[in-house]
């Protein structure tokens, strides 16, 4: 990863302060508690995963700290900042990208615009620039380009960078929502079940891809379902059940946890 | 001049099938500069009348040009477009006419067109921020119901704040736009004066002016459209949320797009305004709105030289064939032999009145046949034609995901 212009942060130290911590976070829908009183730590450089049965708030919690439903109660502190209640474009640019659960990828645009949209929040070029084509906006968007196909190749896609993603297959549109968090500049990447669908062979190169993002110096928590998946990359596992944490550890931990067997696979299983 | 050698090149070796974006620029280019030649050979050195028409084509090819940004690429659907268009005329009424004088300010304002055309835009994009900032934040639906509003409020208020806009008369004798002395020449249509400033008064004039206008709109809504901010735009149609949290501004970029969207509006007012030298509450009605929308969707939403060529289209059928149908009906019904339809009889009030009735209901079938038979517009946006086959063909994506679990 050659450094450009449009990444501003240096190679984040190894720190032990949190880069996520949960307090207290509720979200109340009504009077449907999806998450209840959860708080846990992510900490800068790991790869920590929720875990949970379908329905378990695991999405909510996503949504509460990506501000685009703001929890009820508690504070989402990233780097020292309390983002709860903050506008989902203004938890971007502070540095926390997710892809989504179900795609949502902007499907009549290119893979090559997609990813330049995730640059959106890291460019300068103002209304003034953008109707006269000034050198300083020509430069930016070259810039710009040459780094949506860098990280294209980054997740394996740039042959089809001026293909709509809608007419991409399933796994490199999870790829593209991928490429396309990684184009805000992310310090924090949360990823809402990225092996949803995948077959055995792409579940390894996705574990490999995680990896590689790992190794960019970006933390990654995300939500799966895939025990393979999960047990493998992640350092550190909390489980959700009914938006109650019920278990926080290592994978060898939670999957030792009673609650934890309970919770997926009924009490008489225990 | 190298860059035109170029766009010829890729002309002769792209297929315009595939992409008639280009093609259509080049034809508008050549049809712009030869149309005064044909229109004066054709009607024998009269073709000032044609060459005016033209120039009124220009100001809805503005029109939709600006409700193409807000509607076809940021996804916003403004039912009260014809509300800015009005702001932009009646603020050039305002402020270069004798009309004040009768108004409780008692003084008057001569602003030279030039610079009026320049604050009917940024009065219309003030307007369209106003109305935006607190409505923008509703989405699809709720937004068209807002504008429509919108768009009824403002020639109310033009037509019952007579003492201001002296109501149902309007404001007339609004000045003549003056050419700056470097572009004077035989166009200007006043040609003996010797003295600056030379009026403006020859069609010729309005139409040379209307396409250096729009040249230069296109240019910007090109360029606007490739950067940063219509990308964003772009994204919020397809995906609000997702755009939010890719760091997208939605508001900001939607009330953007809205406001330039009626600077366009306002700025074809102004010029609407001089050309008519009139500003009457009565032009800027429901169906001005709905028109240009028609010409949005007709021509290709989020194409622009679609929406060209829709504008044109619909502007010379509406005011060029529309009108001139029922003499048409008379004389063929002549022709053919068949005098007695010519004649009332009855109920019937000969076929040149009943034409006359008729006439709006052979428009929708017009637009009923187009859209039946081109529903993706006559030009259609890449994204327009896959869009409409998504509906017709299965979608690919469903298709690999059941593979791909199932294996």
């Amino acid at each position: 990863m050659t450094a450009t212009a449009l990444e501003p942060k240096p190679p984040e130290p190894a720190v032990a302060a949190p880069i996520l911590r949960i307090e207290n976070v509720t979200k109340r829908f009504g009077g449907l508690v999806a998450v209840d009183d959860v708080s846990f730590d992510v900490q800068t450089g790991e790869v920590f995963a929720l875990i949970g049965p379908n329905g378990a708030g695991k999405t909510t919690l996503f949504n509460g700290i990506t501000g685009i439903f703001p929890p009820t109660e508690g504070r989402v502190v990233f780097e020292g900042r309390d983002v709860a209640g903050a506008k989902p474009h203004e938890v971007a640019k502070l540095g926390i990208a997710r892809t989504f659960q179900n795609i949502r990828l902007f499907e009549y645009l290119t893979a090559a615009d997609n990813v330049r949209v995730g640059q959106h929040c890291r460019m300068q070029a103002k209304l003034w620039d953008a109707l006269f084509k000034t050198p300083g906006e020509g430069r930016e968007e070259a810039l710009v380009t040459e780094k949506a196909m860098e990280i294209l190749r980054f997740v394996g896609i740039e042959q089809h960078a001026n293909t709509y993603a809608r007419n991409l297959a399933y796994g490199q549109q999870r790829r593209l929502e991928i490429a396309r968090a990684l184009a805000t500049d992310p310090h924090l990447l949360l990823l809402d079940e990225p092996a949803a669908g995948f077959t055995p062979q792409e579940k390894v190169e996705l574990m490999r891809l995680v990896e590689k993002i790992i190794d960019r110096g970006i933390t990654v928590f995300l939500i799966e379902h895939d025990m393979k998946v999960v047990m493998g990359i992640s350092r550190r596992i909390a489980v959700l059940d009914h938006g109650e944490k019920i278990a926080e550890g290592s994978p060898q931990e939670v999957r030792a946890d009673r609650r934890v067997v309970e919770a997926y696979l009924g009490k008489d299983a225990s | 001049m190298a860059t035109l050698v170029a766009g010829a090149r890729r002309l002769w070796t792209e297929d315009p099938r595939k992409n008639p974006n280009r093609l259509v620029y080049i034809l508008f280019g050549v049809g712009a500069i030869i149309f005064p030649f044909i229109a004066q050979a054709i009607s024998g050195g009269n073709g000032g009348f044609l060459i005016g028409v033209m120039a009124d084509a220009g100001v809805y090819m503005l029109l939709a040009i600006g409700l193409n940004v807000v509607v076809g690429f940021a996804g916003l659907l403004d039912l009260g477009y014809a509300a800015f268009f009005a702001i932009g005329a009646y603020t050039y009424a305002f402020i270069a006419s004798d009309h004040l004088a009768v108004t409780p300010l008692d003084t008057t304002l001569h602003i030279p067109f030039w610079i009026a055309l320049l604050v009917g835009l940024f009065m219309a994009a003030l307007f369209g921020m106003i109305l935006g900032a607190p409505t923008l934040r509703l989405r699809g639906d709720y937004l068209a119901i807002v504008t429509l509003g919108f768009g009824e409020i403002v020639p109310r208020v033009f037509r019952n704040l007579s003492e201001w806009t002296s109501g149902v008369n309007g404001i007339s004798a609004l000045d003549t736009p003056e050419l700056p002395a470097w572009l004077n020449g035989p166009w200007s249509g006043d040609a003996l004066a010797i003295a600056a400033p030379f009026k403006i008064i020859d069609p010729m004039a309005y139409y040379v002016i209307m396409v250096l206008l729009l040249t230069g709109c296109v240019i910007l809504v090109n360029n606007l459209i490739r950067s940063r901010i219509g990308r964003a735009w772009m994204a919020v149609r397809e995906d609000e949320t997702a755009a939010a949290a890719m760091g997208v501004n939605t508001v900001q970029m939607k009330l953007m797009a809205f406001a330039i969207g009626a600077a366009f509006s306002g700025f074809a007012g102004t010029f609407y305004g001089a050309k008519l030298s009139l500003v009457s509450p009565e032009n800027f009605g429901f169906t001005v709105s709905i028109t240009i929308l028609v010409m949005v969707v007709l021509g290709g939403m989020g194409n622009i030289p679609g929406v060209m060529v829709g504008s044109l289209l619909i502007y010379l059928v509406i005011f060029i064939g529309l009108p001139a149908l029922p003499d048409y009906a008379a004389s063929l019904a002549t022709s053919v032999g068949l005098d007695d339809l010519n004649r009332a009889n009855g109920e019937f009030p000969g076929i040149a009145q009943e034409v006359q009735r008729l006439k709006f209901l052979i428009f929708g079938l017009i637009l009923v046949l187009t859209m039946l038979l081109r529903p993706q517009g006559l030009i259609p946006s890449r994204v327009r034609t896959q869009e409409l086959k998504k509906g017709t063909q299965e979608d690919s994506t469903i298709v690999d995901m059941n593979a791909e679990t199932a294996s």
